[in-house]
């Protein structure tokens, strides 16, 4: 074992995979030899050479394009996309082109070998181009993965299954931990499933669900909530897509309330799928109406940053409800 | 003779490349690094108040700059971004405007917005993102915007201004009014999907846009030779069928001259024009950047001796136009006048809590008016945690 910040382990988890295979290739806006705006690839170019770990020129939607390409061929590429929040000129290749190789082909061909990495989410002053939590616009694509880790050993676990996975995998990580979160990593090689969700604290009062960097805020909220006397289950999603259903209405079914927390906005985000499955599959065991704990339906602000965040207070006010309802 | 491909049919029995160096593109230099001019050069056309309003232009954007990185060191504002030795390539391109021609800019381009007659608290109101921000606050520093001085608000992701400067040069022709559009990017942001896009559509649908390449020779860390491989960015006008022009980016004389006849061009034929300004960025990317970690200092040293201002400024001198004394003590006095704005902006409130959920839409939808109806129910019930609103709440 050894402490990493999420940074490290992300680091660590992409030279272990370029080391046991020749096929793993990373690269994206200054990716190369200065390692990444946030140094995510830092030495990788030093170690595997210009081929392997490269910068490109300025274009997502080149790089999810030639990252397609190249897996198609049958490699591995780790394409970078410097900001969540600068994804979508890729959008297209995502959507129609990763997304859908293999079916659209009848399985002849396919991009199994991709991910994207890419920091997302807001806490760092950004505004709404620096800020944004862009997840649900890829759950709403079949043939896609979506995967997002909550501190250093689950970002590394969680990237090399995605690296190990036979289909493309959207891989989001929260910026605002990269330096903060810090934790003890095994330094050799594993992996944690994807499409599992990790039950983080046992309770028997209410669920609380959420993933990435609002777990931090989830704890915060239930340490509170303790405090009066409610026991609290939480829950950290980990694949939005696919999604631990069963996990969660396992949960659900015990405590018979749940709390949903994301950064992105409220309408249209994540939560309300798992809202309306989780009342399907429990709906005689709820006790109280589904909460859930969002940003405001606007871009992510700026100067007003704080009011707008589904922050730990708002979470604990929802907790509050659900068990008071 | 016409055929279905709108190409040159030019038949030949044997097979051989084309290559790029068929074009060979001139570099327009007017201004000697000693502030005489070269033999022959056009004889530039400005008069003496345009000369030194180009001139406290780029010293005031140089000041601003420098005071500026060092409040965001003092965790003052958060973020920040110079433009260090590009300041020629905005301030000459804007002066050779007309005041209502458009302009749409990356983020780099504080002296097109300061000619334009941007005040010192206009900025500074932006940069502390405080209830004065013409932008409400809501976009990190030097996102700066303004209607009256025909000046688009930046957006942050890159190149996404150039196919809406073609749209937009393209409305004012279709409104007779004789205006144009200057579109500003760097060589970087021509590596998107929209650089294409924009000029393909402004050369098809004749629009009069200035497109205008800050080829800097950095996008953050990556170096120009890794962004492109063909000639520069103005080979790729000719592609796309409209004239290009490449200057000394360090030279305002020279890209003062070549913007008006870009500009002139482009409003007497309707056709787009691209100038390629061949420059250096002197500085970090921006104040998260640290240039240290991707070249080496003797390179910015080199750089930092063809400085615009400087070469400027020789050429005032000789033309008996500024007094170098005098000058002195106004940047002096200039730097006590952004220094007592940025205490004055840093005090003013933050915008009030209903600009969360202004325009969004022109007026808030329902869901959202309760939004901000619940979050101020709760900033009520912790007033100690929401400081900057709480006590603002009507």
């Amino acid at each position: 074992m050894a402490k990493m910040n999420m940074l490290q382990a992300i680091n660590n988890a992409l030279d272990i995979a370029m080391a046991k295979d020749d096929s793993v290739v990373c690269f994206g806006e200054d990716v190369g030899h200065f390692g990444g705006v946030f140094r995510a690839t830092s030495k990788l170019q030093e170690k595997y050479g210009k081929a392997r770990c490269f910068n490109t020129p300025l274009t997502e939607q080149g790089i999810a394009g030639f990252a397609n390409g190249m897996a198609a061929q049958g490699m591995k590429p780790v394409a970078e996309i410097q900001f969540a929040d600068y994804i979508f000129p890729a959008f297209d290749q995502i959507v129609n082109e990763t997304a859908k190789f293999r079916y659209r082909s009848g399985n002849e061909f396919n991009v199994g070998g991709l991910v994207f990495r890419s920091p997302y989410g807001g806490g760092i002053a950004g505004g709404h181009y620096h800020s944004q939590s862009p997840e649900a616009y890829f759950a709403h694509t079949p043939g896609l993965k979506v995967v997002i880790p909550r501190d250093p050993y689950q970002a590394k676990g969680l990237l090399l299954a995605s690296i190990a996975s036979p289909d493309p995998v959207i891989f989001f990580e929260p910026k605002k931990l990269y330096r903060a979160s810090t934790g003890e990593v095994p330094e050799d090689y594993y992996e944690i499933e994807l499409g599992k969700a990790d039950v983080v604290q046992q309770g028997k009062d209410v669920t609380v669900l959420a993933w990435g960097a609002q777990m931090e805020i989830v704890d915060k909220a239930v340490a509170m909530a303790q405090e009066q006397g409610v026991s609290c289950e939480v829950i950290d999603l980990r694949s939005i897509l696919p999604w631990d259903a069963d996990t969660v209405a396992a949960s659900v079914k015990k405590t018979g309330r749940l709390v949903i927390n994301h950064e992105a906005p409220l309408t249209g985000g994540f939560a309300g799928e798992i809202a309306a499955t989780i009342q399907q599959m429990c709906f005689l065991h709820l006790e109280s109406p589904i909460e859930r704990v969002c940003g405001l339906d606007t871009p992510y602000p700026l100067a007003l940053e704080k009011e707008y965040v589904a922050d730990h207070l708002k979470t604990y006010e929802a907790i509050m409800r659900s068990v008071n309802f | 003779m016409t055929n279905p491909n709108n190409a040159t049919i030019t038949t030949v029995h044997n097979a051989a490349f084309t290559a790029g160096d068929a074009l060979k593109i001139p570099t327009l230099r007017i201004l000697k690094d000693d502030g005489n001019l070269y033999d022959g050069a056009d004889k530039p056309t400005l008069d003496q108040e345009t000369a030194l309003k180009m001139y406290d232009t780029m010293v005031f954007t140089r000041v601003l700059d420098e005071r500026m990185l060092a409040a965001q060191r003092q965790g003052r504002i958060s973020f920040y971004m110079q433009c260090l030795g590009e300041e020629a390539t905005t301030v000459g391109s804007a002066a050779a405007l007309d005041e209502q021609d458009m302009i749409m800019a990356q983020y780099r381009e504080q002296g097109a917005l300061r000619y334009r007659g941007f005040s010192l608290e206009q900025f500074m109101n932006q940069l502390f993102s405080n209830e004065k921000d013409l932008g409400k606050g809501r976009q990190m520093p030097v996102h700066y915007g303004s209607k009256d001085i025909y000046y688009m608000t930046i957006s942050s992701p890159l190149g996404t201004q150039i196919p809406q400067a073609s749209g937009y040069a393209y409305a004012q022709k279709l409104r007779g009014l004789n205006k144009t559009t200057i579109c500003y990017f760097g060589e970087g942001a021509a590596s998107e999907g929209d650089f294409h896009a924009g000029l393909n559509m402004a050369a098809v649908h004749k629009a009069p846009v200035l497109f205008f390449c800050r080829n800097n020779g950095y996008a953050i860390s990556t170096p120009a030779n890794e962004q492109f491989v063909g000639d520069g960015i103005a080979c790729r006008a000719v592609g796309y069928g409209m004239k290009a022009l490449r200057v000394d980016g360090a030279d305002i004389l020279a890209v003062y001259q070549a913007t008006k006849m870009a500009r002139e061009f482009a409003l007497e034929h309707n056709e787009p024009v691209l100038i390629e300004a061949m420059a250096y960025r002197l500085g970090a990317h921006s104040s998260s950047d640290d240039p240290s970690g991707y070249r080496s200092k003797e390179e910015e040293e080199l750089w930092r001796k063809t400085d615009p201002i400087s070469r400027f400024r020789l050429w005032l001198v000789k033309q008996g136009w500024l007094d170098e004394e005098a000058d002195k003590a106004k940047i002096e006095k200039l730097r006590g006048e952004i220094l007592d704005a940025l205490k004055v902006a840093e005090k003013v409130a933050k915008p009030g809590i209903e600009h969360l959920i202004s325009d969004v839409y022109q007026q808030p939808i329902p869901a959202l008016q309760q939004q901000l109806d619940e979050l101020k129910q709760h900033i009520r019930k912790y007033p100690d945690a929401y400081p900057v609103t709480s006590g603002r709440m009507d």
